[in-house]
């Protein structure tokens, strides 16, 4: 369902980007970038006073003639964003959110070890971590319809 | 019992059986059965029975085919079976052949190659599927055991084609009677342990080829765990279960099977003490958590790269709440070692390294019953508040709370619990019926037993270098060296300080010293926690505190940074001044004590001055000894001047 998926970091750097190989993937890197821009005005549009009450899901960010693009932040500014086929018109909300669930799941599981230094790439290289995130995205992105 | 019962039986045949009490029973029953069923007599190929050993009891193929056919297995299999099993040879189906045949049944529904070699390992019962009819009537049953219906007859066209008869049959037969006592009777057959074997079967490769008493510990996942007579899950000690594996022979070839791969990630007993001992090292409580820093400081002295560590941690952290149970750890651990000893690390974690699997496998730890009930009652507990645990994965770390929930929980559920762990377990090993038993068994031997020797070694080796960081170098005394104070004050700690040098005595012994060694000797109470540090005057590091706690500590410090363990063991210990204080002299840093422990601070400030005084007393004779050395050099130089040639005039 999602054709690309990207953990951005706090300081907007990317902790992981993963698209199906259709396309050039620059292009959805592109997208996700400047998605960032969308993201931030999202947060500050919600103001300091909300920020505890600033939901993470942020839902559709912007959409184009061919992708939709959806973000997700949370309470660490680390955010996630999602690029979705826009022919996809059974995905629902709610799907979207489950999704960013899961991956926000994932995520917390990548933090919960030890041996990972916030700010590393989530990476899954032969024996590494982000191996069951990396997985989890790729049932994701397998899913498609 | 076992390598005595071993002795009865002969060593030289072929296919000898090991039938565990379990099985024992279940194969005598249905063996009973088919006998009785069919009159006794012999089947087809009558005559031969003449030559077999008088008293023998023969089941009838009819029923025999019954029973082979509702294992479900083949036909192929049940051919290949039967000729192994000697029937064909033999021409009818003594208890050998019936026992050995079972057990090839038992072996083939495990996924294993029909051969003879399968039978020597542990294995399930056979499992029947039997339909209502006649089966209810003859192999009716131990509904213990079997629980299972029959089907359709299968061997008749079997029975003409049974012939001639073996040596080893004979053999056989002499062994299997008296192979059946021999199977030690622990509790309960039914038992869902997999007890860790490969260490034991290594050490067994290399005994006698004896068949011993058999494994009784097959795993059953026939055995209806609620209807099972057997009872207690889990308690039958497991000192028990090592010695039985340890007498269990060993004769097997390599066989290749995946399912063996098993076998590495299996934990022998001992390698399980030994991690239990390093993680009661790391965390005293066997019960609570080691956290994600601690693990990770313990598990980078394995020197295994980052990435390698990184994804242990993500295999055997199952909750993922970046904590580590002691099941966890084991698992980790046992990773470690796996890795370490050049295994690579599997996709998943492997089922014997489930922390339910572990849990249940190893509920009797051996070292603390006191802790093991706790240990085994919060565990199980455990499992269902682990689903909590993700969700508040904050309060993960604070163990207070599980222990507590977990100890309303356990009275209540633990027969629930263990029940469903037990039944948990079975859905696990009816997977992989074969995979425990014959990685016990059959799997590579000598593999599991340069891994298990080594492995020990390794990880002792390994596990040597968290448990004894590098001997700091005693600051201590350095100046004093001459004392030796440390020499005098080590005493007073028990030997767990191995990994602490004395310092060098510098200079020789002086009357003072043995003076101010007797004055200290005296007093030497284990509160003197400060005293030798403070002793020390000059040496403010905080390696002095570490050095003469109270023994309970040494053990937890040798796997921490000093600082965190002068940290621990400073609210644990003395709960007072921090412990750069010790650099001080006797100051006052009582403030927070207790009234006993300002006393004995009191007294060892008291000894500290009398130490100090002993020491300002050697200072000035040694200042004493050189201004003498100074003059005497004067002197020398004097004469060696004088002695000069005058060469310039």
């Amino acid at each position: 369902m999602a054709v690309c998926v990207a953990v951005i970091a706090k300081e907007n750097y990317p902790l992981y980007i993963r698209s199906t190989p259709t396309e050039n993937e620059l292009k959805f890197h592109y997208m996700v970038h400047t998605s960032l821009d969308v993201v931030d005005e999202k947060i500050s549009a919600m103001g300091k006073a909300l920020v505890d009450q600033r939901e993470l899901y942020l839902g559709l960010l912007y959409p184009t003639e061919d992708y939709k693009v959806y973000g997700y932040v949370t309470n660490s500014k680390v955010k996630f964003v999602m690029v979705v086929d826009s022919s996809n018109t059974a995905l629902r909300d709610n799907e979207i959110r489950s999704m960013f669930r899961k991956l926000h799941n994932s995520y917390t599981d990548v933090m919960c070890n030890p041996f990972y230094n916030p700010g590393d790439r989530i990476q899954s290289r032969f024996v590494s971590l982000g191996r069951a995130f990396d997985n989890m995205v790729t049932s994701m992105m397998i899913q498609v319809c | 019992m076992e390598a005595a019962a071993a002795g009865g039986g002969c060593g030289s045949g072929p296919p000898p059986l090991l039938l565990s009490e379990g099985e024992q029973q279940c194969y005598s029953e249905l063996f009973a059965r088919c006998a009785g069923a069919a009159g006794g007599g012999p089947g087809p190929g009558a005559p031969e029975a003449s030559r077999v050993a008088p008293g023998t009891v023969t089941a009838a193929a009819g029923p025999v085919a019954d029973l082979f056919r509702a294992s479900q297995l083949p036909a192929e299999t049940l051919h290949q079976i039967t000729e192994l099993c000697g029937a064909k040879r033999v021409g009818y189906f003594g208890p050998t052949q019936f026992y050995v045949a079972l057990k090839l049944i038992a072996a083939a529904q495990s996924g294993l190659p029909v051969r003879i070699e399968s039978i020597k390992c542990e294995l399930p019962l056979p499992r029947f599927m039997m339909s209502k009819n006649d089966g209810e009537i003859r192999f009716g049953n131990p509904a213990e055991l079997h629980g299972t219906k029959v089907q359709i007859p299968y061997l008749t066209t079997e029975k003409n084609s049974f012939k001639r008869m073996d040596d080893e049959d004979k053999q056989q037969e002499t062994q299997s009677p008296t192979m059946s006592p021999l199977a030690s009777p622990p509790s309960s057959p039914p038992h869902y342990q997999r007890v860790p074997l490969s260490h034991g079967y290594s050490k067994l490769r290399s005994s006698a080829e004896q068949m011993h008493p058999a494994p009784y510990e097959a795993r059953q996942p026939l055995v209806q765990p609620e209807g099972s007579s057997s009872g207690g899950p889990g308690t039958k000690p497991l000192r028990h279960q090592t010695s039985l594996i340890r007498s269990f022979s060993v004769e097997r070839e390599l066989q290749d099977n995946s399912s063996y791969l098993d076998e590495p990630w299996r934990i022998t007993e001992e390698q399980r003490e030994y991690y239990v001992n390093q993680f009661r090292s790391l965390q005293p409580d066997p019960s609570s958590f080691i956290s994600g820093s601690v693990a990770k400081n313990f598990f980078t002295k394995s020197k295994l790269s980052i990435p390698e560590l990184s994804y242990i941690w993500e295999l055997s952290d199952a909750d993922c709440d970046g904590a580590l149970t002691l099941p966890e750890f084991c698992a980790a651990f046992h990773l470690i070692v796996a890795r370490k000893n050049g295994y690579p690390l599997p996709e998943g974690l492997p089922p014997t390294l489930q922390p339910e699997y572990l849990q249940a496998a190893f509920p009797k730890p051996k070292w603390d019953c006191q802790l093991f009930d706790s240990y085994s009652e919060s565990l199980p507990a455990n499992q269902q508040p682990r689903d909590l645990n993700r969700m508040e994965k904050t309060s993960v770390k604070d163990t207070a709370d599980l222990p507590v929930p977990t100890q309303d929980v356990t009275g209540d559920d633990k027969q629930v619990l263990k029940s469903t762990v037990n039944e948990a377990l079975p859905k696990d090993v009816s997977e992989d019926p074969a995979t425990p038993k014959d990685s016990n068994s059959l799997k590579a031997r000598p593999r599991s037993r340069s891994y298990s020797s080594t492995s020990i070694e390794e990880a002792m080796k390994r596990g040597e270098d968290p448990p004894t960081p590098p001997p700091r170098p005693q600051k201590t005394h350095s100046r004093a060296s001459s004392l030796d104070l440390n020499k005098v004050f080590q005493p007073s700690v028990p030997a767990t300080k191995s990994g602490l040098l004395p310092p060098p005595p510098a200079l020789p012994p002086r009357p003072c010293p043995s003076q101010s060694e007797q004055v200290l000797e005296a007093e030497l109470p284990p509160q003197l926690s400060r005293a030798p540090s403070q002793a020390a005057e000059s040496s403010p590091s905080k390696k002095d505190v570490p050095y003469s706690q109270p023994p309970s500590k040494p053990i937890r410090r040798k796997f921490r940074p000093e600082n965190q363990a002068t940290e621990n063991q400073e609210p644990s210990t003395v709960g007072s001044g921090p412990a750069s204080a010790a650099t001080v002299k006797p100051h006052p840093t009582v403030q927070k004590q207790s009234s006993k422990q300002k006393k004995a601070i009191q007294t060892a400030i008291r000894k500290n001055k009398e130490a100090n005084a002993v020491l300002a007393r050697l200072n000035s004779e040694l200042q004493q000894q050189l201004k003498e050395v100074h003059q005497e050099r004067i002197a020398l130089e004097n004469q060696l001047e004088q002695l000069r040639p005058v060469t310039v005039l």
